[in-house]
């Protein structure tokens, strides 16, 4: 599987509150939600992400609540992957769960500025980067996980 | 191998003689929890992939608690749905408007978590319970699904972090103080998919409400959860709660720890977590004039009798300063009962004070004391992210519940020993 799209560039400690307020957690509809994906710290992501665009953070990303809301409404927004140094544990879980591909490589995290033209390939964990004309090593995931995401999902994976 | 507390509740519910940190097990669960925001995706989950059945009618909890009373059209459709999903299944433990209150308060008190059980929720602050020397960690809506199904979730064993408590906290200072000063310490991400076991000889020394308050907050450390060897203070409480078999797992004496820190209580001073994240923790001495609007005590991290005794201590014969708006909410129905009972809630209304039912409300800034542009509150909850309260602009300062009713007397942040 390969992702391809524009970099929208974050800090450390991008927490759930940020990527969906719970003042939005009225609702379970992800589309309303992608809405105002990141809005506090970005007022404008959701008026120019396009689909297949790819999010960047660094440390510790979707750090804070376990709203399984905040990986839907990134994905909802046509995000197709989220590199960063490190996730927090719970948001890792979902993403996966729910099959948006995220992927932990420093190195990409440091050196990806925004705007730039990425590519993914989640078999090898190879990041390219267009723009720049570099590679990174990302970590791939450990068999186990491959399952569930091959199988779209945590849910699949048990049928 | 020698094993961690963690570790070995999670070898027992996997099955296996023995886990090492990384290792990727299959977990029988003893409870699985939601909300009213994070249960609706879940249901929806449940339906769409067609499953007929829960796995226990017991082990699967509810709790109406964050835009509960109902707090606007949208929120009503959502504890609705819940309601009809926990009636359906017949789930034993479902907890609406009456009878709810904040989840993580509520559930320990009704004796719905034992030593050595192993707990998912639908909410982060599940870790609270590891209080209870029970594996408690937050999970997501399609985990919670899943676990509501089969009763299993798939877990990466963790490698841990240990803090040996010594001493006696100093008057004034809080559990609250103590966990702030760790996370203070180690950073939002200082136990990154680890466990903290909290274990030495001050424990004894931490009622088991320090302890909720303590673990509630290991998730804002990054950690999967926070657990607390069990002893007399853990038994003494359970001991009229939970009425079931239960089994109590200690560390081994050769366990292997990532690190590990000695927090001697009786240097722990009043200390506030200033925005935008729990680790930007001050205290006193670094501390300037911070006017601020509003204050609110409650949450599942201080919402509890001993909390609420604190800021009585505090409010007793005063009047909160002009200007500010204090909001106290007891995280229970038999919280609020009780301090009825001692004369809390006429101090806390005498004082100036709101006082309302239990609710998870402005601590997320759901309802109930959300902040306008530009001001400033001091709250006993866990979490001062960027528009964590309402406005984005707006800030929120964590600290004890002395703290913050020092704070909405002064009028500005303050320490008891300040007025």
């Amino acid at each position: 599987m390969i992702a391809r799209g524009k970099v929208h560039k974050y800090g450390d400690n991008v927490d759930t509150d940020v990527i969906i307020p719970a003042r939005y957690l009225n609702t379970a509809d992800m589309q309303e939600l992608a809405k105002h994906c990141m809005e506090d710290i970005d007022i404008d992501f959701a008026k120019n992400v396009q689909k297949g665009d790819i999010m960047v953070g660094q440390a510790n990303f979707g750090c804070g609540s376990s709203r399984e809301h905040a990986p839907a409404a990134i994905k909802a927004s046509g995000i197709s992957c989220v590199i960063a140094k490190t996730f927090a544990r719970i948001f890792y879980r979902n993403a996966i769960n729910i099959g948006l591909p995220i992927i932990e490589c420093e190195e990409a995290a440091d050196k990806i500025s925004a705007g730039d033209d990425v590519e993914i390939d989640f078999e090898t964990g190879v990041i390219t980067n267009h723009t720049k004309g570099e590679t990174y090593q990302g970590q791939s995931f450990p068999d186990f996980l491959i399952n569930i995401i091959d199988s779209n999902g945590l849910l699949n994976s048990l049928k | 191998m020698a094993m961690t507390m963690t570790q070995k509740i999670l070898a027992a519910h996997a099955g296996l003689d023995s886990v090492k940190a990384g290792q990727l097990i299959m977990a029988d669960l003893d409870l699985v929890l939601g909300n009213d925001v994070t249960s609706p995706v879940a249901i929806n989950e449940f339906n769409k992939a067609g499953f007929s059945d829960i796995f226990d009618k017991n082990k699967v909890t509810m709790v109406m608690d964050h835009f509960a009373p109902n707090k606007d059209i949208k929120a009503a459709a959502q504890c609705k749905q819940c309601r009809d999903f926990c009636g359906k299944y017949d789930i034993v433990n479902f907890f609406d408007v009456g009878d709810m209150g904040i989840e993580h308060a509520l559930l320990p008190e009704k004796g719905l978590v034992a030593p050595g059980d192993c707990v998912i929720g639908a909410d982060s602050h599940t870790c609270t319970y590891g209080a209870l020397g029970a594996f408690s960690t937050g999970i997501g809506s399609t985990d919670m699904c899943a676990g509501m199904a089969k009763g299993k979730t798939w877990f990466k064993v963790p490698s841990a972090i240990k803090f040996n408590i010594v001493g006696k906290l100093p008057k004034y200072s809080a559990a609250k103080d103590v966990i702030l000063h760790i996370i203070g310490m180690i950073g939002v991400d200082g136990a990154l998919y680890k466990s903290m076991e909290f274990s030495g000889e001050g424990l004894v020394n931490l009622s088991m409400e320090d302890r909720l308050c303590m673990a509630n907050m290991a998730i804002e450390a990054g950690a999967k959860n926070g657990i607390f060897a069990v002893d007399s203070v853990t038994l003494d409480y359970i001991k009229d709660k939970v009425n079931r078999d239960y089994k109590i797992y200690e560390a081994d004496a050769d366990a292997e720890y990532e690190a590990e820190y000695t927090i001697d209580l009786s240097q722990i001073k009043p200390t506030v977590a200033f925005p935008h994240l729990p680790e930007n923790t001050k205290t006193f001495d670094e501390i300037g004039d911070v006017v601020i609007d509003q204050v609110v005590i409650g949450s599942c991290t201080n919402g509890r009798i001993e909390d609420l005794r604190c800021a009585a201590e505090i409010l007793k014969d005063k009047h909160i300063a002009k200007n500010v708006r204090c909001i106290v909410i007891p995280a229970t129905q038999k919280v609020y009962m009780q301090a009825m009972k001692e004369g809390l809630l006429e101090i806390f209304i005498n004082a100036g004070c709101a006082v309302s039912t239990p609710t998870c409300g402005p601590c997320l800034g759901g309802h109930m004391g959300i902040l306008a542009k530009g001001e400033r509150a001091v709250a006993t909850t866990n979490r001062n992210f960027v528009g964590r309260m309402g406005h984005p602009e707006s800030e929120v300062y964590l600290a004890s519940p002395y703290v913050a009713a020092a704070s909405a007397v002064a009028g500005k942040i303050a320490q008891p020993s300040q007025l």
